[in-house]
């Protein structure tokens, strides 16, 4: 066995890998657990949770595209106090290691989020999933507003204290995205989770109407893995010190070596997962063997190795 | 320990049939041990395209029969595909000998009655195929099964001469009247209800026929277990686009996932109406 680290960190918490679940892509968890054990891999990041339950939107909810795929759920959930009860003491009996994605609908609610997470056992990180629309500003997505990130961001940061590590999740749909980056790590994140869904749209040919019910999609999948490549080559050059969890088209080793170069101390396999329940783990023994037989003696050293000097 | 996905299995199955059948094409696949796990009602979820391939969800079948001994192997499953998108274009075209990745078996099954009993069976469309399965293991149980099939056209019609045995009378309604009789699948149920011919009603097709038989069976008052169809990425729980309005028996209405907590659901429960529109 080759003396090889594979360990990572995002801000203060350490994790024994770098491979994650993506949020919205693993649910809380247990429908993957038949496949493999949740515990061998980094992390598991839940799907996006809200204040209250959410029916979410209807179907069509989902389309595949060339190398991807559009979705348009709408936040369903539980709510965040089932989501306590039910989910997370379950993922603590698994040994899993937690990352709980958080989501609000205005600045004040992700702060009551992590109000209700800052005693919760069992947690390694807080990811404040910002690709929501702002109810209280015409529905503009926080992560799109500089002002708006900030604010949630500072909210949660004031709530939580130094108990909870902050991992902010950033989208690539912005005209600068190390002005938003900026911002977030000003107001306290840890780390950046780099990159949610690009916005889409499909229009059914047939029905001659937009496909999605909710008529623009979140685009997934191989599609949009070289906009998370450039998204987080920009913030790793720019913040070369805060850890980044990236994540967008990845289901091999090979795509996840490649975020790692750019500047990714972690990878989330999110759509993967949908055509490959194990995709995270084969990932995981993947690009292991890549860094080993490319000669790294740790994950750490890969980390944005692709910023070297000539 | 789980309850979710609990029997499924990643598995690499072979092709060792593939043969047309009117539209379709009929896939016979050597699955192995886990034939033992899978029930009328369940499906499979196939990857399509080859490694590289752009298509990267799978593909939601229902599962036609299993047989745990037959000449082509021990653990065979059959599937009846319609070529009609590009990955089940993509899997009719596959040979035999060519390998597949399966998870199988997912969702939900029908339910089996514990005393013998008058089943109807209706499918649409190539949706008969899992019918036939439930036939043998309803006849296997003692139960009555009569079965209607319908479909637009003769060749959507999908009845397999050996599937007839399992049955005790099959009708078949077109809607253009190229075989069978001239009509709809939901025409003779109301008659066979009134001459105390139905204790349980099985479907499977498109999801206007099941809403018109809920509608029937609601109003007689008779048990309907429908394998509901909505596209799904992942058919395992995670993916969450496969929803329906479904009620819970205390007049609160959750979008269900159909690959959990279907593809077999209570027709009575399902919100037919408000499939497709926002919740409230």
């Amino acid at each position: 066995m080759v003396d090889f680290d594979y360990s990572t960190t995002l801000g203060p918490a350490w994790f024994p890998t770098p491979l994650f679940t993506a949020s919205g892509c693993a649910s809380s968890g247990k429908e993957l657990s038949q496949f493999f054990s949740l515990s061998d891999i980094g992390a598991v990041v839940t799907k996006s949770i809200m204040l209250r339950a959410r029916p979410g939107r209807p179907t069509p909810r989902m389309a595949e595209t060339p190398s991807g795929m559009l979705n348009s759920i709408g936040l369903q959930g539980p709510g965040i106090d089932a989501f306590l009860s039910y989910d997370i003491p379950w993922l603590v009996q698994q040994n899993a290691r937690v990352i709980v994605s958080i989501a609000g609908e205005n600045v004040d609610e992700y702060s009551v989020l992590a109000r209700k997470l800052r005693s919760v056992q069992g947690i390694s990180a807080v990811e404040v999933n910002i690709s929501c629309p702002n109810v209280e500003n015409r529905g503009l997505v926080f992560a799109c507003d500089p002002n708006a990130s900030r604010a949630v961001v500072d909210g949660v940061r004031r709530t939580l204290g130094g108990d909870l590590p902050i991992i902010v999740k950033l989208s690539a749909d912005v005209t600068d995205i190390v002005e938003i980056a900026k911002g977030v790590i000003e107001a306290g994140a840890d780390a950046l989770s780099l990159i949610n869904t690009v916005l889409g749209m499909m229009i059914n040919a047939d029905t001659m109407r937009p496909h999605l019910a909710g008529k623009t999609g979140g685009l997934s999948g191989p599609a949009i893995r070289p906009v998370a490549v450039r998204a987080i080559y920009q913030v790793h050059q720019a913040f070369p010190k805060i850890p980044i969890l990236g994540m967008g088209g990845v289901r091999c080793g090979r795509d996840a070596f490649e975020l790692v170069l750019a500047g990714s101390s972690g990878v989330s396999v999110g759509t993967a997962t949908f055509a490959n329940p194990k995709a995270v783990l084969n990932v995981q023994n993947e690009l292991r063997e890549i860094l080993v037989q490319k000669g790294f003696a740790s994950l750490k050293e890969a980390v944005g190795f692709a910023h070297r000097a000539e | 320990m789980n309850t979710i996905n609990r029997h499924a299995e990643q598995v690499t199955a072979t092709i060792v049939g593939n043969k047309r059948i009117g539209q379709y094409h009929q896939i016979l696949l050597n699955i192995g041990e886990v034939v033992a796990k899978c029930r009328p009602g369940n499906f499979v979820a196939i990857s399509v395209g080859g490694a590289n391939s752009g298509l990267i969800l799978r593909r939601a079948f229902a599962i036609s029969r299993v047989s745990h001994r037959s000449d082509k192997g021990d653990g065979t499953m059959e599937l009846i595909i319609a070529p009609y998108g590009s990955g089940s274009k993509w899997l009719c075209g596959q040979i035999e000998g060519s390998s597949l990745d399966l998870v199988v078996p997912l969702g939900t099954a029908f339910g089996i009655p514990t005393e013998p009993a008058q089943a109807l069976l209706i499918g649409g469309g190539y949706g008969s195929a899992p019918l036939f399965g439930l036939a043998e293991v309803l006849k296997s149980r003692g139960c009555r099964v009569d079965m209607i099939l319908g479909a637009s056209t003769a060749s959507k019609i999908y009845a397999p001469i050996e599937g007839k045995r399992s049955v005790n009378s099959l009708k078949i309604y077109t809607e253009d009247g190229s075989t069978g009789i001239l009509g709809k699948v939901t025409d003779p149920i109301g008659a066979l209800i009134r001459d105390g011919l139905v204790d349980v009603i099985y479907s499977c097709g498109p999801m206007g026929m099941l809403a018109a038989i809920s509608k029937i069976s609601n109003d007689a008052d008779i048990v309907h277990q429908c394998a509901v169809e909505e596209s799904m990425a992942c058919g395992i729980g995670v993916c969450m686009t496969c929803v329906l309005p479904v009620e819970n028996g205390e007049g609160e209405v959750a979008m269900l996932r159909s690959c959990i907590d279907g593809p077999v659901m209570d027709g009575a429960r399902v919100r037919w109406d408000e499939v497709g529109r926002l919740a409230k």
